[in-house]
């Protein structure tokens, strides 16, 4: 359907995207995941034809998107980052000029702005100057020049920005109502989203492709062996003195919380079930235990790990399943954790420590607009 | 094609620029015909067109100002380079709609000519000929502040430097008279010219070789003939800039009553050249 082959970008010095090299295939819902700045943005920008790339091509059903561009266009609906609206016409008038640039035929024009404007819930604001709707319904109206024409590729640049929860949520149905008959590219940097609505997802860092999967294996990859977290009161020094001695754990990481309360995070060993002899350990010790659970490894960590760091987990290396190399997965992930990888200058683990706080803090508002 | 003309003809008269041109435009002339015409009793037509010169000159940056830069400046360009629509239909949409709201008071001046006609004795030969090249002007600086428009975000810069070249080109005869008429001076100029198109050419395509190739085959070239004929260089640069007083076609229509065909000739070779230059000015972008 899309073939997108050695694609780079550059902007003067700066490589926006880096040897890019993915195909799509007909019918999901494929969704590009980075955080910003990470060219999602110009990829699908060179993809629909709105840039040229610096190398590479852009196939659209076998069309190349340089060479027959009206041709490959024909087959893609675009909503750009910034919905491309025409503020001094009405909603009416400017899905009616899309119509006749898309080349719609004049009658079946009008049948079809209908359905368009059915579909996304604009019909009662159709006879509205553009200029004067909320972001929320500029939003839909770009929405409905994107799917007019039924093309068979809908690409669409972060089209939840903006928007009020009760919005998303119907924007989201309906992306999943688009998917059944369209293959439908979308990009964001909110994980619960794209994990929600995605088929297929495409973590981009840095204009590199570092991770395609779907969100089950994506989870899969890295999380094979869980992280139990614990509520105690008492000191640092006495979680570690009594856990020392049960068996099957990997890692042990503290952090005071108030009221003399010390949240712990502890890693299983592969394959072993450790709450029952934690519960002993501190039962046996005296120290009330407060909260016992296992937390997996979400998506989340995935995103956090192969979009923070400079050097690519081994298992997300091209061409490799996650299958034969998970024992090396295991280390990168000690190492991520710790924060300081055994080789890594002191410098460069200051740098990531610094990056993973200020992205955490961004992802987390953005979650809580989300929820 | 036609989908961007009729939505930029239509913005052109949903937003003021469009009617405030127009009206602009014929209370001018109509105070200029009043004035010459029906007060003087001066026959022509053609020499009221004249002096209605100048109100193209603040009035084109006016409708020019906007097509590409208000385009890009709201991400709506992105809309019509992702449609299934050639770039050059995109800018002939748009250049067309500009050249038909221009049309629009022209239309309305050959009426004047036939006011005249009922009072007594009309030229309506020249007349019309006149509103014809007039028109044709119009359309020539309209290529221009369209290519100006494409290079910029923002509405004001282009309309103030169209209007500046525009003010430019219409005074050059005076400016031109400042200019030396030596030989070596030609030579110069003429070097100054070809430094000027190499440095273009290197900024679109931003390849040494070619550029510097036309800068070191243009100068070695003009020197060569300056070396065998230097007579050549005499008063050169004012014969050729002097072809850039563009206004100079109409005037002699209107103040001697000589049409000059290839000074028409000229106006759609610029025409085209600009809306050429529109076009590789937008693809550039896509590509830097």
């Amino acid at each position: 359907m899309i073939e997108v082959r050695n694609l780079v970008k550059k902007y003067g010095d700066h490589l926006a995207v880096d040897h890019l090299d993915f195909k799509i295939e007909a019918g999901r819902i494929y969704g590009f995941l980075g955080p910003n700045g990470a060219g999602k943005s110009t990829t699908m920008n060179i993809m629909t034809g709105y840039l040229g790339a610096t190398e590479g091509e852009v196939l659209i059903d076998g069309h190349d998107i340089l060479r027959e561009p009206e041709e490959a266009k024909r087959h893609i609906g675009y909503l750009p980052e910034q919905p491309p609206l025409y503020m001094d016409m009405t909603v009416r008038e400017y899905l009616e000029f899309a119509a006749e640039l898309k080349g719609l035929r004049k009658k079946q024009r009008s049948g079809e702005i209908e359905e368009v404007e059915k579909l996304v819930k604009i019909k009662d604001v159709e006879h509205r100057l553009i200029k004067n709707l909320s972001k929320g319904y500029r939003q839909r109206v770009g929405l409905a020049q994107a799917v007019l024409g039924f093309p068979e590729i809908i690409i669409l640049d972060e089209p939840s920005v903006g928007l009020d929860p009760k919005q998303i949520i119907e924007i989201r149905e309906l992306i999943r109502k688009l998917a059944k008959n369209h293959t439908v590219i979308l990009s964001s940097h909110i994980l619960a989203e794209v994990r929600e609505v995605c088929d297929y997802i495409m973590i981009i860092s840095k204009g590199k492709l570092v991770a395609s999967d779907t969100p089950e294996n994506l989870e899969r990859m890295l999380g094979q062996n869980n992280i139990v977290e614990i509520e105690t009161k008492t000191s640092p020094a006495e979680v570690r003195r009594i856990l020392k001695n049960v068996p099957g754990i990997e890692m042990i990481e503290t952090q005071p919380e108030e009221n003399g309360i010390i949240k712990g995070s502890i890693r299983e060993k592969k394959g072993e079930d450790i709450r029952e002899s934690v519960f002993r350990a501190f039962a046996s010790a005296g120290i009330p235990l407060l909260t016992l659970k296992v937390s997996g490894t979400s998506l989340e960590d995935v995103f956090m790990e192969l979009t923070q760091r400079d050097a690519l987990p081994s298992a997300f290396a091209k061409n490799t399943g996650w299958k034969e190399l998970i024992p090396e997965e295991d280390e990168a992930v000690g190492t991520a954790e710790d924060g300081h990888a055994p080789d890594d200058p002191a410098e460069k683990a200051e740098k990531t420590d610094t990056e993973d706080i200020a992205e955490t803090g961004e992802e987390a508002d953005r979650d809580a607009g989300d929820i | 094609m036609l989908a961007i003309y009729k939505r930029e003809l239509r913005s052109c008269f949903q937003s003021m620029t469009g009617p405030v041109f127009v009206a602009f435009l014929i209370a001018f002339t109509g105070i200029y015909f009043m004035a010459y015409n029906m007060m003087s009793g001066y026959p022509y037509f053609s020499y009221t067109l004249s002096g209605s010169l100048i109100v193209f000159i603040v009035g084109i940056p006016l409708i020019t100002m906007r097509s590409f830069s208000e385009e890009r400046r709201n991400k709506t360009d992105q809309m019509l380079l992702t449609a299934p629509i050639s770039l050059p239909k995109v800018v002939l949409g748009k250049y067309l709609a500009m050249v038909t709201v221009i049309a629009i008071p022209n239309v309305i001046f050959c009426i004047f000519p036939l006011i005249i006609k009922s009072q007594g004795t009309a030229y309506l030969t020249v007349d019309y000929i006149s509103i014809g090249v007039f028109f044709l002007l119009g359309c020539v600086y309209a290529a221009i502040g369209m290519f100006l428009s494409s290079l910029t975000e923002s509405q004001i810069i282009a309309f103030i430097s169209t209007f500046g070249l525009l003010l430019v080109l219409y005074l050059w005869d005076g400016i031109l008279s400042m200019l030396p008429g030596s030989a070596m001076s030609g030579l110069v100029g003429v070097l100054i010219l070809i430094t000027v198109a190499a440095f273009y050419v290197w900024h679109m395509t931003e390849n040494l070789v070619l550029s510097g190739g036309i800068e070191i085959v243009g100068a070695a070239v003009s020197i060569a003939v300056y070396v065998i004929r230097s007579e050549v260089y005499e008063n050169l640069l004012s014969n050729l800039l002097g072809r850039l007083a563009l206004a100079n076609v109409f005037t002699g229509i209107t103040s001697n009553n000589i049409v000059d065909v290839t000074g028409i000739a000229l106006y759609l070779s610029i025409i085209a050249v600009f809306v050429f230059l529109t076009v590789q000015a937008i693809q550039k972008r896509r590509w830097s």
